[in-house]
């Protein structure tokens, strides 16, 4: 049984882009996600907006909903769009990860439209991902848990990016959440 | 909602202590009754409040966008939580830790559930407990289960009980301390955990030790029972006990502690604190919450008075062999170093690692150890970095992890040659902050953030302060580094305001259609001699006009200071009026149209509110002449302040009387409905047009605030002690922040 699944994008810098460039990101995001809750951009509910700019590498900027967190996350101390579903959805494990992939990546793209990222920040075509579980009891970082639910991530990918082939690579010791690093073959 | 949530009660069944285990089974039931209706939504508040679980701000289903107060739309097929408190809407889940104590493992769980449960982050709280925000209520069981595995409950956190003992960090390694408090302040937490005689408070009950009494320590002087630790000669054998002080509490009407004995023997200390609890329950205030706490109750009765009685209780006890069981195993319980003490190596180290080791390190008692403090930026560490800590901890300490009071972590019995490779490690972890204990290490409460209480973002207020101060803190003069800065949301001081050198809590203001976000500047507050003075407040300044605020007070203290003289003393020197002078300036807002940065708050760009205010036009405006009347309100309570520490007792009490009475006077004007009268007929139009009609009326507190006036009323001309006096003009200043927050809600209902 495979529910909460995340999905963090990373993004595509503009050439020369600097620290700087992920703190003002950073502080964009705080403006945008208060505009998101005010104007219901999504079907899911969103509450209220959590900043954790002042944390080194934390969960950034943080968008609360009820179904669902987004954030412009911060962690390992490498900036990307994270979505993190908390409600559990009754479905097999390829659509709950689907799922976390259309609701990440369409977020993703509203995101990169707003004025405030307009040329400034891109997420592109896929190029690098990671998907994670959260929830240990569920699906422990183990070799064994990765085996279990590597196809169902394949055929996810697959059914979200049509033909393009990605390298898929567990994250982490077992005290961690189940991480995949999810890097398309070819990309940078 | 985790769809785990099945899994843990079986996964955990033998790792849980069966006590924990099944009082969490009877929490899991009582949220299960409460779904199917058959349990009061009142009970329900009270019964999760004493599990820690605790509301959160929108909680209530409603949110101001910046533009308009909107619903959140929460699946409508569920039972509230608590009055106005919706069951889906993420709530705030308080962890205790007893004296701060953790372990690696603690602190490994700890990570866990920010990850699984919260948004990441695990906040320290201003009383060494752990918060974790945006929890939903379902998930709250199976937390409490991985919690109570590794030896960690929440029962008590919140409610009207006993909440985290707390005690000074560096108790047992401190270089001041008669002794090491840890063991007294453990066996005192456990002991109370759930006793009957600690379950029927009118409100909560706050708890601390020290080791000694110069320092902050464990802050004695503000907790309702503050106990020092002493040592007396006794027929030439040396025996240990504590200077225990009792009705201390910041809150609203701040109130230091009153000595209850200088000298209470070790064996009497669980004892008392039972005998102690049985009075605060018997005959604590239970109608009223504003004046419910211990402190008023000490007042009202007086020191001798609630002396007799705890002693009357205390004879009448039936023997507890928990009282003085634990005493065998005190001088056992010494923390043991897990290496052996070493010498700090010299020459070798970089400026990164100067400027840290000369405010995060600590040389303790024993040679050869220091404790180091891990400065969190505004309390709040990730779960990958509690796991750093706990991998630290294992390699250089052991088990011997404390959190702080204010909103730091402590890694007691580090070896000192260890010390530039633990600053790497810490480093590594983004946790090598140097400041620690400075005027970078800005304490806030939660505010506007998550509070259901805040009026304005003491977390946004104390972030930027931050920023801007390491910035250039190389460039701080060395008097003003040593200075703490605490920020509050709102009055009730959770961010302990009245102990910092500036303390600031937040105040809402309007100006023409707007409100604007304020924060009260409090100077003159001591948070050594644990807790020694609270400040007054000075003035009310726009959130944003804080940071020149800080500027100029701390500017002036380096340019007109003498030698070695401190900031209290400069404060008092200089006096509050000149404070007042000072800061003059800063308090006028900019019109709306020409500066609307004023009407937002640090890092929330909406515009602010304290409701469903309307937006309008300003500019141009006519100021109301309500608005004049209520600043006129404040200074006559500034001037009540200025009269009491010039001795003037009686003369500041009818000052802080006037104030009040002037508020009233101003809002009935105001409404049309009086105001010019004598003050006992200002007293019944108030009463009955504006109390009894609910239009002074706050959301949380009811019309209480109200009392305060009536009291004072009733009261006028009594000759007044210095400190009843002190808390008149508390009162007043109260009292006065409602007839603002009440002609806010009028003009809003106009616009409406």
């Amino acid at each position: 049984m495979i529910r909460h699944v995340n999905v963090k994008v990373f993004p595509v810098w503009p050439r020369g882009a600097g620290n700087g460039d992920a703190e003002s990101a950073l502080a964009a995001a705080a403006v945008v996600f208060h505009r998101w809750i005010r104007d219901s951009v999504c079907e899911e509910l969103l509450i209220d907006v959590a900043d954790y700019r002042h944390v080194p590498s934390g969960p950034g900027v943080v968008l609360v909903g009820h179904e669902a967190n987004y954030s412009l996350d911060n962690g390992g101390n490498r900036l990307g769009f994270l979505y993190n579903r908390k409600a559990a959805i009754e479905a097999g494990a390829e659509e709950n990860v689907a799922q976390a992939l259309r609701a990440a990546l369409a977020a993703c793209r509203r995101l990169e439209a707003e004025p405030e990222f307009a040329g400034r920040l891109g997420f592109g075509p896929a190029h690098e991902l990671e998907i994670g579980v959260n929830d240990r009891a569920l699906a422990p970082n183990t070799d064994e848990a990765f085996a279990s639910l590597r196809p169902a991530i394949e055929r996810a990918l697959a059914g979200t990016y049509g033909g393009v082939e990605f390298g898929l690579e567990r994250l982490g010791g077992a005290r961690e959440r189940l991480r995949i690093a999810v890097r398309a073959r070819g990309g940078r | 909602m985790k769809a785990s949530n099945g899994l843990w009660r079986e996964r955990l069944l033998g790792e849980m202590p069966p006590e924990l285990a099944r009082e969490i089974d009877v929490f899991e039931s009582e949220l299960a009754l409460r779904k199917r209706g058959k349990l009061d939504e009142a009970l329900i508040a009270e019964t999760r409040l004493r599990r820690g679980v605790y509301g959160q701000r929108y909680d209530n289903g409603q949110r101001h966008d910046g533009r308009a107060t909107r619903q959140l739309a929460y699946p409508v097929d569920k039972p509230t939580k608590g009055p106005h408190t919706l069951w889906d809407a993420p709530g705030m889940q308080r962890i205790k830790i007893p004296f701060g104590g953790l372990t690696a493992r603690q602190l490994e769980t700890l990570a866990e559930l920010a990850e699984e449960y919260s948004d990441g982050i695990a906040h320290v709280t201003t009383r060494q407990d752990f918060q974790l925000h945006f929890v939903h209520i379902e998930d709250t069981p199976s937390l409490m289960r991985r919690l109570a595995a590794v030896g960690i409950t929440t029962r008590e956190a919140c409610g009207n009980t006993v909440r985290n003992v707390t005690a000074c960090p560096v108790a047992g390694v401190c270089r001041t301390q008669a002794f090491d408090v840890t063991p007294y302040a453990k066996a005192l937490a456990y002991f109370l955990l759930g006793h009957p005689d600690a379950q029927a408070f009118g409100r909560k009950f706050k708890i601390s030790f020290s080791g000694c009494p110069g320092e902050a320590c464990g802050l004695a002087h503000m907790h309702d029972f503050g106990a020092i630790a002493v040592e007396r000669d006794f027929d030439g054998k040396r025996k240990r006990g504590f200077e225990l002080w009792v009705g201390g509490g910041l809150g609203a009407v701040p109130q230091q502690a009153r000595l209850f004995t200088e000298f209470l023997p070790e064996e009497e200390l669980l004892p008392v604190a039972q005998a102690i609890a049985r009075v605060f329950a018997r005959l604590g205030e239970k109608k009223n919450r504003n004046t419910a706490r211990l402190k008023f109750l000490v007042s009202k009765l007086g020191i001798g008075e609630f002396r007799r009685l705890v002693a009357e209780e205390r004879a009448s006890l039936p023997f507890d062999p928990r009282w003085t069981g634990y005493l065998e195993d005190v001088e056992r319980a010494e923390e043991l170093p897990l290496k052996p003490p070493s010498l700090v190596r010299i020459g070798e180290d970089s400026g990164e690692y100067t400027r840290w080791a000369a405010t995060n390190v600590y040389p303790q008692r024993q040679p050869g150890y220091s404790t180091v403090t891990v400065a969190l930026p505004l309390g709040d560490i990730t779960a990958d970095q509690l796991r750093a800590v706990a991998d630290i901890a294992r390699r250089f300490i052991g088990e011997t992890v404390r959190t702080t009071v204010e909103q730091n972590i402590v890694l007691r019995w580090v070896s000192d040659g260890d010390l530039p490779e633990l600053h790497a490690a810490l480093a590594a972890a983004g946790l090598a902050a140097p400041g620690a204990g400075t005027i970078l290490d800005v304490a806030a409460c939660p505010g506007t953030d998550t509070c259901k209480l805040g009026i304005a973002s003491s977390r946004g207020l104390a972030a930027e302060l931050r920023t801007r101060l390491a910035s250039r803190a190389f460039q701080l003069d060395e008097a003003v580094q040593g200075l703490r800065i605490k920020i509050s949301g709102c009055f009730n001081s959770c961010g302990q305001h009245h102990v910092a050198d500036l303390g600031f809590y937040g105040v809402s203001r309007k100006k023409g259609d707007y409100a604007v976000p304020h924060f009260q500047v409090v100077l003159g507050g001591q948070w050594t001699g644990n807790a020694a003075s609270y400040g007054l407040a000075v003035a009310a300044i726009p959130s944003k006009r804080v940071p020149e605020a800080v500027d100029r007070i701390t500017g002036r203290y380096v340019g007109e200071r003498s030698r070695g003289e401190s900031f209290q003393a400069f404060i008092a020197r200089i006096g509050k009026a000149e404070c007042r002078r000072m800061l003059e300036d800063l308090m006028e807002i900019p019109p709306h149209d020409a500066d609307a940065s004023c009407y937002s708050d640090w890092g929330d760009p909406r515009e602010f509110t304290i409701g469903d205010l309307g937006a309008g036009e300003c500019a141009g405006a006519v100021v109301p002449q309500v608005e004049f009347q209520l600043a006129a309100c404040e200074r006559e309570a500034f001037e009540a302040q200025m009269k009491l520490e010039q001795g003037e007792i009686e003369a500041a009490a009818g000052q802080a009387y006037e104030a009040m009475l002037h508020g009233a006077a101003a809002l009935l004007r105001h409404k049309q409905a009086g105001g010019t009268g004598s003050p006992d007929e200002i007293v019944l139009a108030f009463r009955t047009e504006l109390v009894e009609t609910r239009i002074f009326w706050d959301r949380f507190r009811g019309g209480a605030l109200s009392n305060y006036f009536f009291k004072a009323h009733g009261d006028a001309g009594l000759v007044r002690t210095r400190e009843a006096a002190r808390q008149l003009i508390e009162e007043a200043q109260l009292f006065i922040e409602a007839c603002h927050a009440c002609y806010g809600s009028m003009a809003a209902a106009a616009v409406a």
